[in-house]
């Protein structure tokens, strides 16, 4: 019976068929681990569940909240600064370097190799590591260097305005080596006859970088900007493990969007105002990205 | 200890065999869950092994896992019935788990009322709820002050003569402050950190010594921001000055590191601290009383795990895990649990023994259970985080203490609120 209705269908119902039954394994995860999940946050966003008790539809009352929230606006500001200060800093950086390495030719492998490792070392290691240089006298290692050359020592960690860029310093390091190779290939990409052409018809270095590489590498610039601006919008594991009980401290001022949430969540149990937090970071990361699709394609 | 571990499960496995097919209709399974530290999870080992040996009709299996589950897996597991019978939990979630209607009141016949509030410690009275008790702790934590005996006899001290008083903790903390020519402190006289067990000495120790009481006596009330609760927030402040003080928050990170380092003179800690004192190289180190006030008075924070029965427990289960809780509640199994994991029994009887008072590590965490408060906590972690953010208000944005402190009680009392339902 079965065997019958098989032979009957046609070449291209058969094919559409495999192709389904291959897909089913994909499409079953992506329904059960991250859609149905998603969905799931949208309506608990809606409730007072706290892990322990049934949950209550209380409507848009976690929203209210969090627009009175102060904590909450703080930090979806400092998730801003990470990204205003993250992304463009660590583009130029990549930029610069990944220009002059271009060129060099003496252990240019071994270069690119220091530069790519710290992409592939664990976060909480180094935000560890990092977090002992920051120390004060006697354990830091900056604050021994500043109080060698007879400088003052920096509280760094311990202040409410240095504390971010402290944070952000790890995170842009960590991911310079993916920016790097990908802006290399990016400038490889670039013709030599480009040059050439420019060359002779007496253009200076700087003319050829503006009006040439910067703008061949528009692609390579919009895909970086969207992959490290989510980067930034996300950051957590830095913040978590350089700030003491990962409290996103002193007085939050380097507490991110996505550490509220886990707080909120996972130690307070609120998980309706947790909820509703992450919708907030759904909705800016779908703009943003929504926002980035439509540059990329202007080109 | 290894070994003995391995014999201790080897044996169990090899009764579990023995009595397994000759008793098997009668044995009743029940479900303990604790999470992972492995000194408790030893402990409870044992204890299983000698409560089977005594209940042949009672099996009783173990799990653990990382604390960080521990909660999400209890409140998940139990109104789906996988989860325990009898289940630990911190003192501080017991409101929680009875809103949630997780466990089920202790059953009078075999825990009397007045046993328990003529047997155990003052402060497990907090685990009375509307007149029934719903847990009972094994073991109970309190404060002490860790000094270290190298840097008391390089500043000309007596090394064997901690500070008895407040005062005296002062000077002698000054005494052992250490500064390089640029001013960096390089040794700390005393730790200081609210992200440790600062919170509780403050909370619970300085506003009471300062003449203050932190909470109303039903706890829904904060009364830290009386009288009693600035003078204490200011002597705590004075340790933290950036030019005369004796300490300063963040100091190798985190307090116990700079004490087991070498690097600062004293130290305020839990019982739970001792064994890893214990295993530090080169450290020559005391244990004594919280200083006392003035006028001698002391005080001491006490916290501590409790067992419960969940709801989950019925008929001969809920008889077979009140049996089992009631012995890894006796006196017998508190002397286990200080010998094993160093935490104090929760019964006097079995901590105020002559050995136990006069045991130079033990013995300063005993005594101060006779005068320690249990904070009942509503969020444990936001109510410290309050405490962090009051001094770093005075330290980072030089807010007068007398403000911070009545954002923090404000914001305490609006916690307090939220979960009393005022």
């Amino acid at each position: 019976m079965v065997t019958g209705f098989y032979h009957r269908m046609s070449i291209s119902q058969k094919l559409a068929m495999w192709a389904w039954i291959f897909l089913i394994p994909a499409v079953l995860f992506y329904s059960i681990i991250r859609f149905y999940p998603t969905f799931n946050s949208f309506w608990i966003s809606l409730t007072d569940w706290d892990l322990l008790s049934e949950a209550n539809f209380i409507g848009f009352e976690n929203y209210a909240r969090m627009l009175q929230d102060p904590v909450f606006w703080k930090v979806f500001g400092n998730t801003f600064a990470y990204l205003f200060l993250g992304t463009p800093i660590s583009l130029v950086i990549a930029f610069v370097v990944a220009y002059y390495l271009d060129q060099v030719r003496f252990m240019h492998g071994f270069i690119r190799a220091l530069y790519f490792i710290p992409f592939l070392t664990t976060a909480v290691a180094m935000a560890w590591v990092w977090r002992w240089f920051y120390q004060p006298v006697p354990i830091g290692v900056f604050n021994n260097v500043l109080s060698a050359l007879g400088m003052e020592a920096q509280p760094f960690l311990r202040s409410t305005t240095q504390a971010l860029p402290a944070i952000l310093a790890p995170a842009i390091w960590a991911g310079l080596g993916f920016q790097i190779v990908i802006f290399m290939a990016g400038i490889r990409a670039i013709p030599d006859s480009y040059y050439e052409a420019a060359r002779i018809d007496g253009a200076g270095k700087w003319q050829i970088l503006r009006e040439i590489t910067i703008p061949l590498l528009r692609p390579t610039i919009v895909f970086l900007v969207v992959i490290s601006s989510i980067g930034f919008l996300r950051i957590f594991d830095q913040v978590f493990n350089m700030t003491p009980q990962g409290d996103g401290g002193p007085l939050n001022s380097t507490k991110p969007l996505v550490l509220y949430i886990y707080e909120t969540g996972f130690d307070v149990f609120d998980m309706g105002y947790a909820a509703a937090q992450t919708v907030v970071l759904f909705l800016i990361l779908l703009v943003i990205t929504l926002l980035q699709l439509r540059l990329l394609r202007a080109t | 200890m290894k070994r003995t571990l391995a014999a201790l499960l080897g044996g169990t496995m090899l009764a579990g065999f023995a009595i397994g097919p000759a008793a098997a209709q009668d044995v009743v399974e029940i479900d303990y869950w604790q999470y992972f530290f492995q000194a408790r999870v030893d402990a409870i080992d044992a204890l299983i092994e000698r409560f089977e040996d005594a209940n042949p009709d009672i099996r009783v299996n173990h799990t653990h896992f990382p604390y960080a589950d521990y909660r999400t897996r209890v409140a998940a597991a139990i109104p789906a019935g996988e989860g325990p019978d009898v289940v630990q939990l911190f003192y501080g979630w017991l409101f929680d788990y009875i809103d949630a209607g997780l466990l089920q009141p202790l059953p009078q016949d075999v825990f009397p009322h007045g046993e328990i509030e003529a047997e155990f410690f003052p402060m497990v009275q907090a685990m009375q709820v509307d007149g029934e008790y719903y847990a009972l702790p094994t073991a109970v934590r309190s404060l002490a002050l860790f000094w270290n005996k190298r840097m008391f006899d390089q500043a000309g001290l007596d090394p064997d003569d901690p500070p008895e008083t407040l005062d005296e903790l002062m000077e002698v903390a000054a005494a052992l402050t250490q500064r390089d020519r640029a001013g960096n402190l390089t040794a700390v006289g005393m730790t200081a950190g609210m992200t440790a067990q600062d919170h509780h000495w403050w909370r619970e120790v300085l506003v009471r010594q300062f003449g203050g009481q932190p909470y109303s006596d039903d706890n829904t009330q904060v009364t830290y921001d009386e009288a009693g609760g600035l003078e204490a927030l200011e002597f705590y402040l004075g340790m933290l000055d950036p030019e005369e003080g004796v300490s300063a928050i963040g100091f190798m990170d985190e307090p116990q590191a700079a004490f087991r380092a070498g690097r600062a003179g004293m130290h305020i800690d839990g019982s739970f601290r001792l064994g890893a004192l214990r295993g530090t190289r080169g450290l020559q180190w005391g244990v004594a009383e919280l200083p006392a006030n003035a006028d001698g008075v002391r005080f001491n924070f006490s916290s501590y795990w409790v067992n419960g029965i969940t709801r989950k427990a019925e008929g001969p289960k809920a008889e077979a895990s009140a049996r089992f809780l009631a012995y890894i509640t006796s006196e017998e199994a508190m002397q286990l649990w200080l010998e094993v994991v160093g935490e104090l029994p929760a019964r006097q009887a079995a901590a105020l023994t002559e050995a136990n008072l006069a045991h130079p590590e033990f013995g300063p965490f005993i005594r101060g259970l006779g005068y320690a408060n249990a904070t009942t906590f509503v969020s444990e972690g936001q109510q410290r985080q309050l405490m962090v953010d009051m001094i770093d208000r005075v330290l980072l944005e030089d807010m007068s203490p007398a403000e911070s402190l009545q954002i923090a009680a404000d914001a305490e009392q609006a916690l307090l609120d939220d979960f009393y339902g005022n």
